[in-house]
């Protein structure tokens, strides 16, 4: 019997220590919960400022032009301009310099370089598409260059502000969608960059990750899950890709560029080049992936089908394979969103080079969205701050789609067994 | 002929023997019972034309280039180039690319000259390349077409084939691992014939300098490693460590013992989409926005040497890279822990937060530990954020607010541009990157050899 | 029925205590029309009983019947399971320990558990023993400690065989010898109630007769319940039987009547070995 116990739990001393002990318990609980609470702030926090600063970057501030053809120094010739070299004769004229004379005729010769590029090529297609209006006056709304375009938005130099101002008293200036952004690629003025290119680039080099990463993975897979023999060979195997999964990915680079420019001499910066990098870099995730996937095919379908008289491969590649392609799918879409948003491999095989074209294949010239922004980031411009994080929306936008498709099949097609 | 060409002749002579094969069988299997089904006939007859004739083209390609280059050296065109290597060098690589069609014309007159000869030899090799394939591939053809015949088992042959593939790609793996040691040492063995090696190892100077000029004995700079493998330390396993651990333990410490279930399910894909985030993301926030507001609070707390580029901004965000690493590592040990423990301890009256401290983390104390390592390999090895938040400066300090440079930033610093490849500098970068993969490989190892022995505790 | 002798001989338990105890005191813990709710499943309807020092009182009944959700009321564990619900009224000397008053931890501490699967901590024997009195700030020196580490593994019969090797872990020693520390354990906070769930079903033959014949010595000490599906072990141990079935509890009442006259047909049903 157990005299003592009343006493020993209600002493003074005993009740202070379970006061502590419970207070103790509710700030450990304040801790684990305000750290998640924390973790998914700076999340916020990074997503909302890449936001803020990046949704400028969808929107470009266009300013009316009257422009007299008749009056200025272009020596085009609407009947020259009908045939299929027009785009070319009209390049050989001095757009730019027409441009900035109109500019400074409408709005001071403080508005000398009020346009940017784009608005030249863009003067340049209302010409090719209809000659005609050579012959007299017209009124086009251009955009303007990246300095007066950040002064619309706010924080640009005093000069362009005061510029902006005198453009909206007269409403010459309004605010469009920029569908360059999307549709142009690289340039040096901040206004007319555009996404286009990289995100060509990205494809194909994507594409040629995807082509050799997911059949050698999935392959290499299969072999180590079910046919592999357990000797020092298939250990070793199994150990180095596993290593592979944690090396980090600027080694690769520098296989990439050991290997694949300087012992094979094959073109810097080209996306075949970066495919190939970046699929040496994946390949380990399919793996690992693939082979967790199988692993989860019960041994009974297996018997089942052998016992119907199939050969080993056969049941593999009849049964067992299409059982686990939702789970290799799944983790070879994660692989490849992680090969989406890598950097510093590419930067070593070269592309960190000013490409000004989008490639037409895998062997052209090209860069990838995320060394696309890398490369805007480093520009002093200011008008590049706003375009690097709508360039950064874009890639977390694909990113987002990635994930979300891996999760989405994951769920829609994961078998209990 | 053009390797495009080959290759195009090969797999014709493979479609086509793979029909026939296929075709042949399935007027035997009219006339009585076959092994196997004719499409195994046919692949049978397809996988030898075309694997074995693949492997010569691959093979071909590398010695051609070699046999290339003898043949073009020793032609007239070829003797008449100076006789020092850098500059023979880059005449006869202009002269590929005039030959490939990549460029117009080079910087030397002795390119244009030298082109057509190149182009003419690589014709050459070229068809003497295809030619043996496509022989290999007809005779292979034939080969396994005489072998079709009703009790030929053309199935099993087929499955050799596939395993045979099945083993090759996961040699690629192995071959992957061997590629980037090879040429990770091969490079850096020559980087340590120009510089020697304890001097890199131990040297606290690191300004890269390089010799312009081929006779420009010895170069002046120095390439002494330590600043840069204290400046990853640093950022990677101090600064961020700091960071990552409290947060991402606590967190998944919330999120199996406290969280209801409904908010894990949310939860835990939030601190996901925190590592899948590009790097490159992180980089930028932590110079546009983190690394100003560092600067500022250094400057204002008193340290003077504050500068814009921190060690400290760029640990902050690198730490909160590696926040779900650590937290899923750390979910994942907790969780292992049997369920039986955790009764035990809340039955002898302990809270739930004694029974996590005194009982469950001290049992999932390996694999957090593992966790924890596997981080910082990670943090070690990351480039984009350092490359944009932390510095050039290759400083020894203890100061945060100061700029301190990586290993990792040092390797994109030095090979960027148009550098000569056998230079100091672009060679001192593989070797870099050779410590930086040992580095890597050796916290892995032990973190992996901690995580096996935790296993093996609760079977 | 006769009770299925083994051909071995095992040291015999002493057979349950036939002299009738003084007339019945006030219950150490009583439970008045318990039910246990898993989300909308009721596992436990209606169960009301009364458990008293210096008795073994056995739960028994066939699997899934609730004999362990109820003993896990008796200390609160269900607690810890999110979508458990427990309704009615427990008391322990008379207080509810239901009720938000009540201190969970300082319950738990007066109401031992020992559980089927021996769980000892993956830390030294010492360590295993001292962990509660450490919590509970249950001593103030270390030789004190020594001394309830040494007096509790006495008590459970253990001292003797691991008096040696202290600092040894819990998961060496054999599964008899793992549950005899569980128990140490328990006994190191100086429970008033032991609750037991099927402490012997994990164990082979002899370490079960070291446990029961240390269920006997114990019981002077503390009140202990205990769960088990051997009717045998049940008639050997207790004093007091509480039949179990379907969520329900059927008939409780002295061990000597349960086993040879039982008032309920499921009861005798079960008994003859009809189920279960």
């Amino acid at each position: 019997m157990n005299s003592a116990a009343p006493n020993r739990w209600t002493g003074d001393a005993m009740r202070k220590r379970v006061r502590r002990r419970y207070s103790s318990e509710r700030w450990f609980h304040a801790v684990g919960l305000g750290a998640v609470a924390l973790s998914v702030l700076f999340l916020a926090f990074l997503l909302t400022t890449m936001a803020a600063k990046g949704l400028g970057g969808f929107t470009q501030y266009e300013a009316r032009l009257p422009i007299d053809f008749a009056q200025s120094d272009l020596f085009l010739d609407p009947a020259t301009l009908r045939g299929p070299d027009a785009a070319q004769t009209v390049a050989g004229a001095d757009i730019e310099g027409a441009l900035s004379k109109a500019a400074a005729a409408a709005y001071g010769p403080t508005a000398e370089e009020l346009f940017s590029d784009a608005a030249v090529n863009k003067l340049s297609d209302a010409i090719v598409a209809n000659p005609d209006i050579l012959k007299g006056q017209s009124t086009l709304w251009l955009p303007v260059s990246s300095k007066v375009d950040i002064a619309a938005k706010k924080s640009g130099d005093d000069k362009s502000e005061a510029l902006v101002n005198a453009l909206e008293q007269r409403q010459s200036l309004r605010r469009t969608f920029n569908t360059g952004f999307l549709t142009a690629s690289d340039s040096t003025d901040p206004s007319a960059v555009g996404v286009w290119g990289a995100l060509k680039g990205t494809f194909f080099t994507i594409l040629v990750t995807m082509l050799l990463a997911f059949p050698i993975g999935v392959l290499a897979a299969v072999y180590l899950e079910e046919f592999a023999p357990r000797n020092r060979w298939t250990d070793m195997i199994e150990v180095s890709i596993n290593n592979l999964a944690a090396v980090p990915s600027i080694i690769f680079g520098l296989l990439g560029l050991a290997v694949f420019l300087n012992t094979m001499n094959l073109t810097r910066s080209a996306p075949i080049v970066g495919g190939m990098t970046l699929a040496l870099m994946t390949m380990p995730v399919i793996v690992i992936a693939g082979r967790n996937a199988i692993k989860t095919v019960p041994p009974s379908i297996r018997d089942a089908a052998l016992g119907v008289g199939a050969s080993k491969m056969q049941v593999t590649f009849h049964h067992v394979l299409p059982l686990a392609l939702p789970g290799i799918l799944t983790g070879t879409i994660i692989g490849m969103a992680r090969a989406l948003g890598e950097t510093a491999p590419l930067l070593m095989i070269g592309m960190r080079a000013f490409v000004a074209a989008p490639p037409h294949g895998i062997s052209d010239p090209a860069t990838v969205l995320p060394v696309q922004i890398f490369l805007w980031s480093d520009e002093v411009d200011r008008g590049f701050v706003e375009k690097t994080s709508a360039a950064i929306i874009v890639l977390l936008l694909f990113m987002l789609a990635m994930n979300g498709l891996a999760i989405y099949l994951r769920n829609r097609f994961e078998q209990r067994w | 002929m053009s390797l495009g060409l080959a290759l195009a002749g090969v797999l014709l002579v493979a479609l086509a023997a793979g029909w026939l094969g296929f075709a042949r069988a399935r007027r035997l299997r009219v006339a009585g019972r076959l092994h196997s089904l004719p499409v195994y006939h046919g692949s049978y007859a397809l996988l030898w034309a075309a694997i074995p004739a693949l492997l010569i083209l691959a093979a071909w390609v590398p010695i051609q280039t070699r046999m290339v280059d003898q043949a073009v050296l020793s032609s007239p065109e070829g003797k008449a180039l100076p006789a020092f290597e850098m500059q023979r060098e880059s005449i006869l690589s202009e002269a590929r690319e005039i030959a490939s069609g990549e460029r117009e014309q080079g910087f030397n007159p002795e390119s244009t000259t030298l082109a057509p000869r190149i182009r003419a030899e690589e014709r050459r090799f070229g068809a003497i390349g295809a030619a043996a394939a496509i022989v290999a591939a007809l005779a292979a053809a034939m080969l396994a077409l005489r072998r079709s015949a009703p009790e030929f088992r053309a199935r099993t042959g087929v499955e050799r084939w596939v395993m045979v593939l099945l083993f090759g790609a996961s040699l690629i793996a192995i071959l992957t691992t061997l590629g980037i040691l090879l040429s990770l040492m091969f490079e850096s063995l020559r980087f340590f014939r120009l510089y020697p090696l304890h001097s890199f190892l131990f040297g606290t100077e690191w300004s890269p300098q390089t010799a312009i000029r081929a006779d420009q004995a010895g170069s002046s700079g120095a390439f002494g490693s330590i600043p840069l493998i204290w400046g990853t330390f640093f950022i990677g396993a101090i600064i961020a460590m700091i960071v990552a651990i409290p947060l991402g333990l606590m967190s998944a410490i919330y999120l199996t013992q406290y969280a209801p279930p409904r908010l894990r399910t949310w939860l835990k894909p939030i601190l996901e989409i925190l590592a899948g985030v590009p790097t490159v993301v992180y980089g930028y926030f932590a110079a546009l926005t983190v690394a100003p507001v560092v600067r500022d609070f250094g400057l204002s707390i008193g340290i003077t040497s504050a500068s814009s580029e921190s060690a400290l901004a760029a640990g902050l965000v690198m730490g909160i890279m590696i926040i779900p690493f650590i937290s899923s590592m750390a979910d994942d040990s907790i969780a292992a822990v049997p369920q039986a423990m955790r009764d035990g301890s809340l039955a002898l009256g302990s809270t739930t937060s004694e029974t996590i401290r005194k009982v469950l983390l001290p049992a999932a104390l390996p694999g957090v530990m593992g966790g924890i390592l596997l981080a910082v390999s990670r943090a070690i090895g990351e480039t984009m954020i350092v490359v944009m938040a932390a510095g050039l400066a290759a400083n020894l300090t203890l100061n945060p607010f100061a700029s301190v440079t990586t290993v990792t930033t040092q390797i994109v610093q030095l090979l960027t541009g148009d550098q000569e490849f056998d230079s100091a500098k672009t060679l001192a970068a593989f070797a870099l990157g050779l410590a930086l993969f040992l580095i890597t490989l050796l916290l892995n190892l032990i973190a992996l050899q901690i995580v096996r022995r935790y296993r093996e505790q609760y079977e | 029925m006769t009770p299925n002798h083994s051909t071995i001989t095992l040291p015999k338990p002493e057979v349950a205590d036939p002299v009738e105890p003084p007339a019945e005191r006030n219950p150490k813990m009583s439970a008045d029309k318990v039910s246990v709710f898993y989300g909308d499943k009721q596992a436990l309807k209606d169960v009301s009983i009364k458990i008293y020092d210096d008795r073994v009182t056995a739960f028994i009944g066939p699997s899934g019947c609730g004999k362990s959700t109820f003993l896990r009321c008796l200390n609160r564990m269900n607690d810890t399971i999110p979508s458990a619900r427990v309704t009615g009224k427990i008391e322990l000397d008379g207080e509810d320990i239901t009720s938000t008053a009540m201190d969970v931890v300082q319950l738990r501490a007066r109401v031992g558990m020992v559980f089927q699967k021996p769980n000892p901590f993956p830390k030294s024997i010492y360590e295993n023993v001292a962990y509660g009195p450490r919590i509970h700030g249950l001593s103030s020196s270390k030789s004190e400690l020594d001394g309830i580490v040494e007096s509790s593994l006495k008590r459970a019969g253990l001292w003797d065989e691991v008096k040696d090797r202290l600092s040894e872990s819990g998961t060496a020693l054999s599964g008899g010898q793992q549950q005899r520390l569980c128990i140490a354990r328990a006994i190191a906070v100086d429970p008033e109630v032991i609750l037991m769930d099927e402490p012997c079903s994990a164990l082979d033959p002899i370490a079960t007769a070291k446990i029961e014949e240390l269920i006997h010595e114990l019981r002077g000490r503390y009140a202990i319940a205990i769960v088990t599906h051997n009717m045998q072990q049940a008639a050997r141990v207790s004093q007091r039987t509480a039949f179990f079935h379907l969520g329900v509890m059927v008939e409780y009442g002295k061990t000597s009547e349960i086993f040879t006259n039982p008032r309920e047909q499921r009861t005798q049903d079960y008994i003859t070995g009809r189920y279960g």
